[in-house]
């Protein structure tokens, strides 16, 4: 059990896919000027994620060495072609938004990464887990880049939610002023705000582990 | 001394403190020439943007453990923050100083590492920033309104209009040489037209016309500039460089094509092209270590700004040259290698 476990909290923090790993940087930075787009962006990747993660784990034993990259690159095409091709179907105002991207999915190289450190090695169940665990990292750190964005860019939060969740969350779009610095929902934002929440996580992370020596040498001694 | 353990263990005698007072010193005519101009808005924009500059240099120097109060003293901070007060518009509300200064002082300094450290210059970083996320502020320019002739606002006056904003009045905004050539373009009406409807008084030499707090005293520029090449705190390389680079490229448009790039003679006295030839592009840490390499900076800068200025959607374009030369310079830097002294010339390995 633990070890799924440890799956969890290596997808969500630890090894999180953008401030962990810093792969899949062009989503994380092209997609993100709101929060929306990025919710949205990280759970299409997400669901990409897992199905591929499936797939790979359980044809592992079937696939030689020195054509695996190939072969994993056409599956995780065929899933985002499907993706696409449902969200053109069923969300299709999101779709507008978020189309030119949902294609790009294909050269994430975190999907592609995970499939190859992870899944080709690894059982179904455990592939399962971590592609839903690191998704949601994924998810997240979308999230986290795209709300800052947004409130200091455009002064809202969750802009045009309803489009991705349906009416029923409307009441998640916020405004708080008008304005804002366009420069933040601009491409230099994105390196910006990745830069500081990165800095931020690391001043975290310190603090912590300085925190939990302390107190391990005091309950040592 | 601790500066003279490293090779050429000669140390030139200048500290931080002494080249930043020589600059300043060099910068206080021309502001004050600013302030007579613009009246006591400038004044005011002014003391928040450089006030607002030594806090947050206070501020980033705790959090970062690094030196403190007699660091904020050495007058980096306070230089950048003037440097940045130069270039906005002399009527700007006082967020944009203060924002300005943060960006210039803990984004573009601070968050590389601090004084010495920084990749690119903080002004102009803070400029570009504020240029690109508040168009509308950043281009209200004013005619101006000396001090003592009545025609602008009071002291107090000018605290509330830079506290709680306000509209200027219109009949005191103005374009500049820069922005009304290119707004006339874009509706179709060439400089042999736009630019006589102006007058002369644009490209007077004075700096009676409108534009950013510190860039119209062309001659006062160009006296702060020669003060810093008689005390050496900058050798000319840079901004003849700069000069040149904005000059040729501009005779050379003028005469091939006068109805649609304006003359050298414009674009040298127009926007920020002195200032930033003698102040900007002239930092010392952004800019590059050979004469070789400094020239070369410099022509890239002047032809960048001049080709902003002339083919792209921003009147004026000192602020993106600099940035795009300060990313050159490792690479300047690294090809325009001086020969040391015993060796032969450097080979280049190709890692």
């Amino acid at each position: 059990m633990s070890r799924y476990r440890q799956i969890v909290k290596d997808g969500l923090w630890d090894n999180n896919m953008v401030s962990g790993q810093l792969l899949a940087m062009c989503p994380a930075m092209a997609v993100t000027a709101t929060a929306t787009n990025g919710l949205g962006m990280g759970l299409a990747s997400t669901v990409v994620l897992v199905a591929a993660n499936i797939l790979v784990s359980s044809i592992r034993h079937l696939v030689p060495s020195a054509v695996r990259i190939p072969i994993f690159i056409v599956l995780i095409a065929t899933l985002v072609t499907l993706v696409d091709m449902a969200l053109n179907a069923w969300l299709h105002d999101l779709y507008k938004v978020l189309g030119l991207f949902i294609a790009l999915i294909v050269v994430n190289c975190g999907i592609l990464g995970r499939s190859e450190s992870f899944a080709s090695k690894s059982t179904v169940a455990e592939s399962t887990v971590d592609g839903l665990a690191m998704g949601l990292g994924f998810t997240f750190a979308l999230i986290a880049i795209g709300g800052v964005r947004e409130l200091l860019g455009s002064g809202s939060l969750f802009a045009q939610a309803h489009l991705l969740l349906g009416p029923a969350f409307a009441f998640l779009e916020m405004k708080f002023f008008d304005g804002g610095a366009l420069l933040m929902i601009l491409p230099p934002g994105g390196f910006i705000v990745l830069g500081f929440l990165l800095a931020a996580k690391r001043v975290w992370e310190s603090r912590r582990s300085a925190r939990a020596s302390v107190t391990q040498a005091t309950s040592a001694a | 001394m601790n500066a003279a353990a490293h090779a050429p263990h000669a140390h030139g005698g200048k500290s931080i403190r002494g080249v930043m007072t020589s600059v300043m010193l060099a910068l206080t005519p021309l502001t004050l020439w600013g302030f007579y101009l613009f009246g006591w808005t400038a004044v005011w924009l002014w003391l928040l943007t450089v006030g607002s500059a030594m806090l947050f240099e206070l501020v980033c120097l705790n959090l970062a453990k690094r030196g403190g109060p007699a660091s904020l003293l050495d007058g980096s901070a306070a230089l950048a923050g003037w440097l940045l007060a130069l270039t906005l518009p002399p009527w700007a509300p006082w967020w944009i100083a203060v924002l300005g200064s943060f960006i210039a002082i803990a984004v573009a300094k601070h968050a590389y590492g601090g004084l010495g450290q920084n990749p690119f210059n903080p002004a102009m970083v803070a400029r570009a920033a504020l240029l690109v996320s508040f168009p509308l502020e950043m281009t209200q320019w004013v005619s101006p309104t000396p001090l003592l002739s009545g025609t602008g606002l009071g002291a107090l006056e000018a605290l509330e209009h830079v506290l709680f904003g306000g509209a200027v009045p219109d009949a005191l905004t103005s374009a500049t040489l820069l922005g009304h050539v290119k707004t006339e373009a874009s509706r179709g009406i060439d400089l042999l037209a736009s630019v006589p409807a102006l007058g002369g008084g644009l490209a007077d030499g004075v700096g009676r016309h409108a534009g950013s707090l510190g860039e119209t005293g062309s001659w006062l520029i160009l006296a702060g500039g020669a003060f810093l090449l008689v005390r050496r705190i900058i050798t000319w390389h840079i901004p003849v460089g700069v000069l040149a680079g904005i000059a040729l490229p501009a005779a050379i448009g003028h005469a091939v094509d006068p109805a649609h790039l304006l003359s050298a003679q414009h674009h040298l006295t127009a926007g920020a092209a002195l200032l930033g030839a003698f102040f900007i592009a002239t930092d010392l840490v952004t800019s590059p270590a050979t004469a070789a390499g400094k020239i070369l900076y410099g022509l890239g800068i002047g032809f960048l700004t001049w080709t902003i200025r002339s083919f792209a959607g921003f009147p004026e374009g000192f602020a993106f040259a600099v940035l795009l030369m300060n990313a050159c310079v490792p690479i300047i830097d690294r090809f325009l290698k001086p020969r040391i002294y015993g060796h032969g010339r450097v080979q280049m390995s190709p890692a």
